[in-house]
Parts: structure tokens; C-alpha cells; sequence
């Protein structure tokens, strides 16, 4: 049997054991409740997670494109990348699937079946690159956080423009920056025609 | 730093397992609200105004803190009944544990209600019960301490006064209350933020909490009246600080500074003119939020106070409130008895359908969307529903209206009434079980942007699930602060949804007599089918 048949037939160990080692991650209190999947509306972060890990394992085992990968891979980043973790603790999740794998499929790697071997290594490059593509999806979300926290003082600041008459309209430019008295004449100075 | 290729991998991914009591706040950068300025306390003769920062170590206390606290503590459980049964009565079920939207985004255990509470009630045992004297920690005492204090700014600044928590403990315990006095406590040792503290004292010297200035709040609601004129062809003409006036409307600053709040606005003097209401506005009492009540109790009824000075002052018969969170809380639990009895207003009554509004015939005030719901339950608005057909909307219940004043169902029948697409969220995070949008209570600042998001995503969680099953993409609220926040949490968690105020909808469904064709909405932006629409080219 084939690698990949393997980690098909282990897939809700392994799932398990992901989701599991990820709920570790938080404090006991909120392990009891993410690790609650009763109704997702009263939790979000257990449920999602798990449909995400879910939703990557399967799309690492189908061998699907980076997109797709991708975008099953945002959910629980997303979350991660809010929460009080250091970028270490919010993707180490991501190699420790490595981990998983092994243990789950101690055994039949013990066998030292050789294209056991190679399927494994194959597989964990494939880790290798969803590290990369969940630092990726890492450093979106904080910019998009740190593009609303800039965003507000931009706005706070062309408010105050506006309100102190510092700001005119310019024909064929647009809305610019510029004090009236330098450009009163809408942008074109008439004193040099 | 030395670090060897092996120990970088050497990561520790466990949370400490030590007791609550033992674990250290951290006030790092981002992990706090910026504090007050020295300014805005002075002004307001509140104590210990000073410059520091929540990350420094020392907060320059006064030299008697612990007594200050002790005292203060002291005189507030002499005075709040309920304060004293709400420390003595927790049996710590649980059951209020996981109902919190900032323990179920953050999973940190004192943002749990009933450790958030025990911050507070571990100090009550020990000052003030013999069990908790004599026992100590074996009876959840502690003393109180530096890290205590730091610990309170912490957590009851991680709490937004929602209460949704109250609906499911069984002994109706209200932690916003709870998080009202500990805010209260520190503030006598001057440990308050920024953004509560500057609105509160423009609110002192203005009466709204930007600080705009009576002849600039008229400048903005007539430059709504030149954008209304624009789309609608109709002129509107509203009238400021009118004596003799039948209805004295007020409504939160936010609506005539922050969209997309400003539309909402314009929906309110849109839906004035249809039905010719004799109604004005005041531009001293002229924000309708009270952010005293993240303050203190006197705070709150110094600020409220303007609203009923107004209307005596102006010779109105009632007063009508619009789109608001807290200021409802304020208005329908505290208002009466803080500022009342107002017998010199009528019971309110509408002039256009002489509906009586017994509901409100002790505080004198109602709320904008039973009285718009009013008047299309009785035929008296011209509607075209059909102007949001582009909208598929879902309404978000607002934390105060919908727990602290049961505004539950006038503003979805507005809704099904101005919009033809209206979907519900599910039960449980909705109506009382509404789930908070993560930045009330004065926590609507952009440095904790992040405590924000994950305290915000079980409101967003349920909002994704009805955008994937009906393509739901606006999201309607009556709640500034939510007009406000929703936004970018929407732009994080659900992008693809707007946010929109209830009267929005209703100024855009709207038929004003004698007004033009309708090309854009209130935003001014194309209408999907009208001339002018790029998608039609």
C-alpha cells in the first residue's frame, strides 16, 4: 500500500491528533470550549480550525493547486494572526503536522519500505511549502490590520485639512494636499502668463 | 542574540499552568488602550491627572492608593445594593463562561465573566468578608496589590459592557455592572483611556463628544440637506434650537461625522420632511451617546442631564432618539430616575398617527425605529422597497437596544418593509443572544485593533454564514459605534459585506413628494437599472 493510501486511511487520527495539538496551544479553559464542535456559532475559533485542517490535510493529500491550498489554509491563520500569538506560535502548527504523521503512522514506517520513505519525504516538502504559504497568508492579515490602523489616522489627518481649508481641488489632477494660498487659482499660477 | 540553529526550532507552544491569581498581566504595546490626557481629567476636575503609560511600571499612583480603592470600594457596596449582591452571589456555574465574545475569540481566561468578576471579587473577600479575611486565598481572597490594579485596567477594558452574559447566568448577575464599578474604581486614581475621556469631557464643554461646535454641527446637517437636494430633488429645510417645536430630536454625534453614520442622518430628516413632522434640532444637546456611562454614574447623569434641560428649555412635548447603542441603555434604565421625572413633556404621541407610546411615558423619549415602524404600520410613508434590491441585508442587534430596552422587532419590520431581501442570523447570535461587534464601551479605539477582530468574530462568524448561504452583503444596525466598527471587522472576517444604518435603508426606500427620479442612493452612488448606472453601459 502506497503512502497516500495510508494517510487516507489514518486521515481522523491524524486530523485529530492536528486539531488536538493545536487546542494545546491555548489555555485549558479555552481547550475545553474549541474543542467543543456542538454549534460553530458559539465557537468560531474550534470550529473553524478544525474544518480548516480538515479542509488542508484533504487538499495536501489530493495534491490540489497553491490556490486552493491557499485559500483553505486562511481561515485558521486568520484567526492565529489576532490572537495574542508571536508568528512563531500562530504557524507552528503548520510543521507539526509532520510530527503528526509520523506518530500516527509509526508503525508502518518502521518497515523502512522504501517507497513508504519516499512518499513521506514527498509528502513533507509538500509541508514545507504550506509553511510558505501560511507566512504568506500571515503577513496579509497584518498588513490589512495595520492598513486600518493607518488607514483611521489618514482619514483623522484629511479631516482636519479639510476642516482647516487646506485642501482644493486641482482640474485634470485631483483632490490634493495643498494650501489655498499657494495654489489659489485652482492649481495653475496665472501670475507667470 | 546567540541563538543556534536547533533552538530556533525549540518552541514552546504551551500556555503557562498556573493559577489565575498568579499569572501577570501584559500591558505591552497593543495590549492596551492609550490613557487619558492630563488635559481632559483637569478640565473635569477628576483625580490624579498626570502623563503615563499603561507599559511603564510605575503608574504614579497616589502615595494612599490601597486606601483610596478600599474606600471607595467601601462606599460604592453601601450604596449599590445590587453591587454587594453581585459579589456575594456567584456560585461560579459556568454557565456565563463561554457566553463572552472576547473568551470565545481570544480564549484567555479572564476574559471569562466570572474570573473578569472574580478580579473584582477577590478583593471584596478580602476587605470585606471574615471568610476571606481569616482564609485568604483559600477562600478566593487576595490583596490587593499593584498587579491587581493593572490587572483590572487590563481586563475590564477587555469587557464591553454587553451583557450578553447576564442573559444566561442564573442568578442575573450583571457583570457590565460589575466592569462599571471596577472602571469607576480606578478612576479615583486616575487610570482611565483616552478615547473615553476626551469625548467625555468635549461632551462637558461642547455637549457632543467630537467637540464640533454649534455653528459647525449646523453647517453639517445643512450640507446633508444640499447632498439630499442633489438626489432627490427635494429641498429641506430642518430647524435648530427652535422653540415652540413639537418633537425635539437627538441622535449621536457619530451620525454627523462618521460614515457611513452621516447617511442614516439623512434618512431621519428625509423621513421628517415626508411626513411633515414639526420637529428641531439641538445643537447644545446634540450628541444622543453618553460615554459617562464608561465612566461613572455621575458622570453619566451629568452628560444625559442636557436632554431633558433642552427640551424644557425649548418648550417641546417629547423628545424622539435615533440609531444608538449605550445612549439607549442610559435613556430607558437610568434616565428616569437620574435626571426625571420629566413632567413638564407629554407622553409621547405621534401627531401622524396618534399612536400613544406607553412604553415610554415615564422617560418622554422613544426610539426613531418604533416610530418609523409605527407610521408604516399605518400606511402613512410611500415606500419603494425595490431601490435596495441590490441588497441582500441582514440586521444586526445592537447590544443595549436589543438587552437593555427589548428593541427587538420594530427595526426588522421597518426592514421587511424598505428592503426586499432580508435574511436572518442564526438564533443564537441574535435578539437577546446577540453577539457584540468587539468595540463598545469606549473600546472603539484603533490601537487594539487586534483584541477588536478576535473579540468581534462570533459576530462575524455568524454574519459569513448567511453571506455564503444567501449572499447576504450589508449588514444593518442602529448602533453608531457599530456603524463605526463593523466595517473593517466585516473587511477582516467578511469581506464582500457593507454596513448600513436602519434609516439608510429607509431614506433610500423612501418616496418624498414631489422629488425626481431617484439615480443614486444616499451614498451617491449609481442605482443598479437607473440612467447613469456604468453596469447598464
Amino acid at each position: 500500500m502506497g503512502f497516500r493510501k495510508h494517510l487516507e486511511k489514518y486521515r481522523p487520527g491524524i486530523i485529530d491528533n492536528w486539531f488536538k495539538s493545536i487546542v494545546a496551544t491555548y489555555p485549558p479553559e479555552a481547550k475545553k470550549l474549541f474543542s467543543n464542535q456542538s454549534d460553530s456559532f458559539n465557537n468560531p475559533v474550534g470550529s473553524t480550525t478544525l474544518k480548516s485542517l480538515e479542509n488542508v490535510f484533504d487538499a495536501l493529500l489530493n495534491e490540489m493547486a497553491a490556490a486552493e491550498i491557499k485559500k483553505r489554509l486562511d481561515p485558521v491563520i486568520r484567526i492565529r494572526a489576532v490572537q495574542e500569538f508571536t508568528p512563531t506560535q500562530a504557524l507552528y502548527f503548520i510543521l507539526d503536522l509532520k510530527r503528526v504523521v509520523r506518530d500516527v503512522l509509526k508503525k508502518e514506517l518502521k518497515a523502512k519500505d522504501h517507497e513508504i520513505q519516499k512518499g513521506l519525504q514527498a509528502f513533507e516538502s509538500q509541508i514545507d511549502i504550506l509553511l510558505f504559504t501560511g507566512f504568506e497568508i500571515y503577513m496579509g492579515c497584518r498588513e490589512q490590520i495595520y492598513s486600518y490602523k493607518a488607514n483611521h489616522v489618514k482619514d483623522r489627518t484629511l479631516r482636519l485639512l479639510k476642516k482647516a481649508n487646506l485642501l482644493c481641488e486641482v482640474p485634470e489632477v485631483g483632490t490634493e494636499i495643498i494650501p489655498h494660498n499657494v495654489y489659489k487659482n485652482g492649481g495653475f499660477d496665472d501670475t507667470k502668463t | 542574540m546567540d541563538i543556534k540553529p536547533e533552538e530556533m526550532i525549540n518552541i514552546d507552544n504551551k500556555p503557562p499552568q498556573k493559577s489565575w491569581m498568579d499569572v501577570r498581566p501584559d500591558l505591552s504595546k497593543g495590549r492596551y488602550c492609550y490613557p487619558s490626557q492630563p488635559k481632559a481629567l483637569e478640565y473635569l476636575g477628576m483625580p490624579n491627572p498626570r502623563e503615563w503609560s499603561p507599559a511603564d511600571d510605575d503608574w504614579k499612583l497616589p502615595p494612599n492608593w490601597q486606601e483610596i480603592i478600599h474606600e471607595g470600594f467601601k462606599e460604592r457596596l453601601g450604596k449599590y445594593r445590587s453591587l454587594k449582591v453581585f459579589m456575594d452571589t456567584c456560585v461560579r456555574c459556568g454557565a456565563c463562561a463561554d457566553k463572552c465574545h472576547f473568551f470565545i475569540g481570544t480564549g484567555d481566561p479572564k476574559n471569562m465573566p466570572v474570573l473578569r468578576a472574580e478580579l473584582l471579587r477577590s478583593v471584596y473577600r478580602n476587605d470585606f468578608t471574615t471568610a476571606g479575611k481569616i482564609l485568604g486565598k483559600l477562600a478566593g481572597a487576595r490583596k490587593l496589590t499593584k498587579d491587581v490594579i493593572k490587572e483590572w485596567f487590563s481586563y475590564f477594558y477587555q469587557c464591553t459592557e454587553c451583557r450578553r452574559c447576564s442573559v444566561f447566568c442564573p442568578y442575573g448577575i450583571d457583570t457590565a455592572e460589575i466592569t462599571m464599578m471596577a472602571r469607576e474604581l480606578l478612576h479615583l486614581l486616575g487610570i482611565s483611556i483616552h478615547w473615553i475621556m476626551d469625548p467625555v469631557s468635549n461632551c462637558t464643554r461642547t455637549g457632543n463628544h467630537l467637540g464640533i461646535q454649534p455653528q459647525n454641527f449646523k453647517e453639517i446637517i445643512e450640507f446633508f440637506c444640499e447632498d439630499i437636494e442633489e438626489i432627490t430633488g427635494v429641498a429641506i429645510e430642518p430647524s435648530f434650537n427652535r422653540k415652540g417645536a413639537e418633537i425635539l430630536f437627538i441622535t449621536p454625534s457619530g451620525d454627523a461625522f462618521a460614515d457611513p453614520g452621516t447617511y442614516s442622518f439623512m434618512g431621519y430628516l428625509m423621513l421628517f420632511e415626508a411626513i411633515g413632522l414639526d420637529y428641531t434640532l439641538s445643537t447644545y444637546a446634540s450628541e444622543g451617546g453618553n460615554f459617562g456611562l464608561f465612566t461613572s454614574s455621575d458622570m453619566m447623569k451629568k452628560l444625559n442631564a442636557k436632554m431633558y434641560h433642552e427640551a424644557r428649555r425649548l418648550g417641546v412635548k417629547f423628545i424622539i432618539g435615533g440609531e444608538c447603542g449605550h445612549m439607549w441603555r442610559v435613556l430607558h434604565q437610568y434616565m428616569d430616575t437620574m435626571n426625571g421625572p420629566a413632567d413638564f413633556l407629554e407622553v409621547p404621541k405621534s401627531p401622524i398617527t396618534g399612536t400613544v407610546f406607553e412604553n415610554a411615558k415615564s422617560t418622554k423619549m422613544i426610539h426613531i425605529a418604533e416610530f418609523t415602524a409605527d407610521l408604516i404600520k399605518h400606511n402613512k410613508l410611500k415606500l419603494d422597497p425595490s431601490r435596495n434590491d441590490h441588497l441582500k441585508v441582514t440586521f444586526h442587534d445592537s447590544c443595549n437596544p436589543s438587552r437593555a430596552m427589548g428593541l427587538l422587532d420594530e427595526p426588522r419590520y421597518v426592514l421587511q418593509n424598505v428592503c426586499n431581501y432580508f435574511y436572518e442570523m442564526p438564533p443564537n447570535t441574535i435578539r437577546e443572544n446577540t453577539f457584540c461587534c468587539g468595540s463598545g464601551s469606549g473600546l472603539n479605539t484603533e490601537e487594539i485593533m487586534e483584541l477588536r477582530l478576535r473579540g468581534g468574530l462570533p459576530r462575524a462568524n455568524a454574519v459569513k454564514h448567511v453571506h455564503e448561504k444567501y449572499g447576504v452583503n450589508m449588514l444593518a444596525c442602529v448602533c453608531a459605534i457599530d456603524r463605526a466598527v463593523l466595517p473593517p471587522l466585516m473587511d477582516y472576517w467578511v469581506p464582500g459585506v457593507g454596513v448600513t444604518g436602519l434609516h439608510e435603508l429607509v431614506g433610500n426606500a423612501l418616496i418624498l413628494d414631489g422629488e425626481g427620479e431617484r439615480t443614486m442612493n444616499l451614498r451617491m452612488e449609481d442605482l443598479p437599472g437607473a440612467e447613469g448606472d456604468d453596469d447598464d453601459e
